[in-house]
């Protein structure tokens, strides 16, 4: 210790650079210590007021505007994805219409060809049976006019052979008459 | 410090314990008078203070990052805590003070830290210091009370909820109460801090003897535990109460 070296420096501090008393309570040290106290704490204050506070206040909004602003930026991305999905259910719904629609265009149509072509038939059928009705009757009518033909051949030849003489034209009456008859 | 006491305790030849020397303040440049100007190992503890500030808040945060490194995480967390107490305390209208409570925190919970490495000075150990900072507040937080509410500021000391009878009673207490708040506020801090390095100091002393010297080596540790402990609340304590006088003062009315 240089102090003891020396005489006692002051009123505080015995000739062997020990404390009398306490320190803290030597009023000749005082003017110094609030001296370089105030001092101290001004320069501390300008440091903060100026430089420190209002930087880490600037950084701290910042990063909560970040936050923010990704939160906000989230919740953009979930109701566009939610439009998405939306736009996707709507486009697979319509789609579904559609093709119901296309089958049912597709059933309508087959069942009108299907009608038309049962239809033809149907009338085919018709026309056919009318045709073989009007032969048969056809038929029907000369079968009649040759039994005519037969009856009054065999009436002749009859009236012939039975030794008579007839004349056509009377038997022909004849027969007309009883064939009528 | 510990070395500093057995140099004394060797010349007197025996266990001599100098617990109070730490405190003396000494010029740094050459010997002398303590001047009013004199730079002195106190000097150089408070610049250290200022230094270990300016690393902290100024060198910390100078990337100014979203995402912060640890320094300057740090910074934000002291920030933070003072904030939110000056805020919780006051209320919105004492935040303007912040920079001043900000300053006073910083201040003591530095120079409280830095006196716990060894062979260091502790500045808050001495009532001059705390007395500035604990006055400094009491005439603040006056001033502004008066300033504020003018003379209903008085109110602070006319307990309306108590009965009628009682309050002049009251009265007197709460003005003596008010008086003696700075004095407390102060002594409160530097006692701390003073006892804590006379303390550790005795203990180290008692070193210089062999049979109880791991005694009083644990002793050391776990004192100095204890004194990193009382740095933080004693910083926190002083700060904290300077924002219930500041409310006192912004919200005089009970």
């Amino acid at each position: 210790m240089a102090t003891e070296a020396t005489e006692a420096v002051s009123s505080c501090v015995g000739p062997d650079g020990s404390a009398i008393g306490m320190p803290q309570l030597c009023f000749d040290w005082f003017p110094n210590q609030i001296f370089w106290l105030v001092i101290t704490l001004v320069v501390i204050y300008l440091v903060l007021s100026r430089v420190a506070l209002p930087r880490i206040a600037s950084v701290l909004s910042e990063r909560q505007g970040t936050i923010t602003n990704d939160i906000a930026a989230a919740e953009d991305l979930k109701r566009k994805a939610e439009e998405a999905e939306a736009a996707y259910e709507k486009a697979l719904a319509d789609a579904r219409a559609e093709a119901q629609g296309i089958a049912q265009a597709t059933r309508d149509e087959i069942k009108a060809t299907l009608d038309e072509a049962s239809a033809k038939a149907d009338a085919e059928i018709a026309a056919r049976t009318a045709e073989s009705e009007k032969a048969i009757a056809e038929i029907r009518s000369s079968a009649m006019s040759q039994v005519e033909i037969v009856a009054k051949d065999t009436a002749e030849a009859i009236v012939a052979a039975l030794g008579g003489k007839a004349d056509s034209a009377a038997i022909a009456k004849a027969v007309d008459a009883r064939l009528k008859g | 410090m510990a070395t500093e006491a057995a140099d004394h305790g060797g010349e007197g030849g025996g266990l001599v314990f100098h617990p109070m020397d730490q405190f003396i303040i000494k010029p740094l440049f050459g010997d002398g008078a303590v001047g009013m100007f004199t730079i002195t190992n106190m000097t150089l503890w408070l610049a250290l203070a200022v230094v270990a500030i300016i690393a902290l808040m100024v060198l910390g945060t100078s990337k100014r990052a979203v995402v912060p490194t640890r320094t300057q995480s740090v910074a934000e967390l002291a920030y933070g805590f003072v904030y939110k107490m000056v805020e919780d305390v006051t209320g919105k209208d004492g935040v303007k003070y912040f920079p001043y409570i900000f300053t006073l925190f910083l201040f003591i919970l530095f120079s409280n830290f830095l006196a716990l490495l060894p062979m260091s000075f502790s500045p808050t150990s001495h009532i001059a210091v705390t007395a500035v900072l604990g006055f400094g507040v009491f005439i603040a937080v006056t001033a502004l009370g008066f300033i504020k509410n003018g003379a209903s500021f008085l109110e602070l000391f006319w307990v309306s909820s108590a009965p009628l009878a009682l309050r002049p009673i009251l009265a007197v207490i709460e003005v003596i109460s008010y008086f003696v708040r700075p004095v407390s506020h102060s002594i409160r801090l530097a006692g701390n801090i003073m006892a804590g390095h006379a303390v550790l100091k005795v203990f180290a002393g008692f070193a210089a003897i062999a049979a109880v010297a791991p005694l009083s080596i644990l002793g050391v540790l776990a004192i100095y535990g204890l004194e990193v402990l009382v740095s933080a609340i004693q910083a926190y304590v002083f700060t904290i109460l300077t924002c219930v006088y500041l409310k006192d003062a912004l919200h005089p009315h009970h």
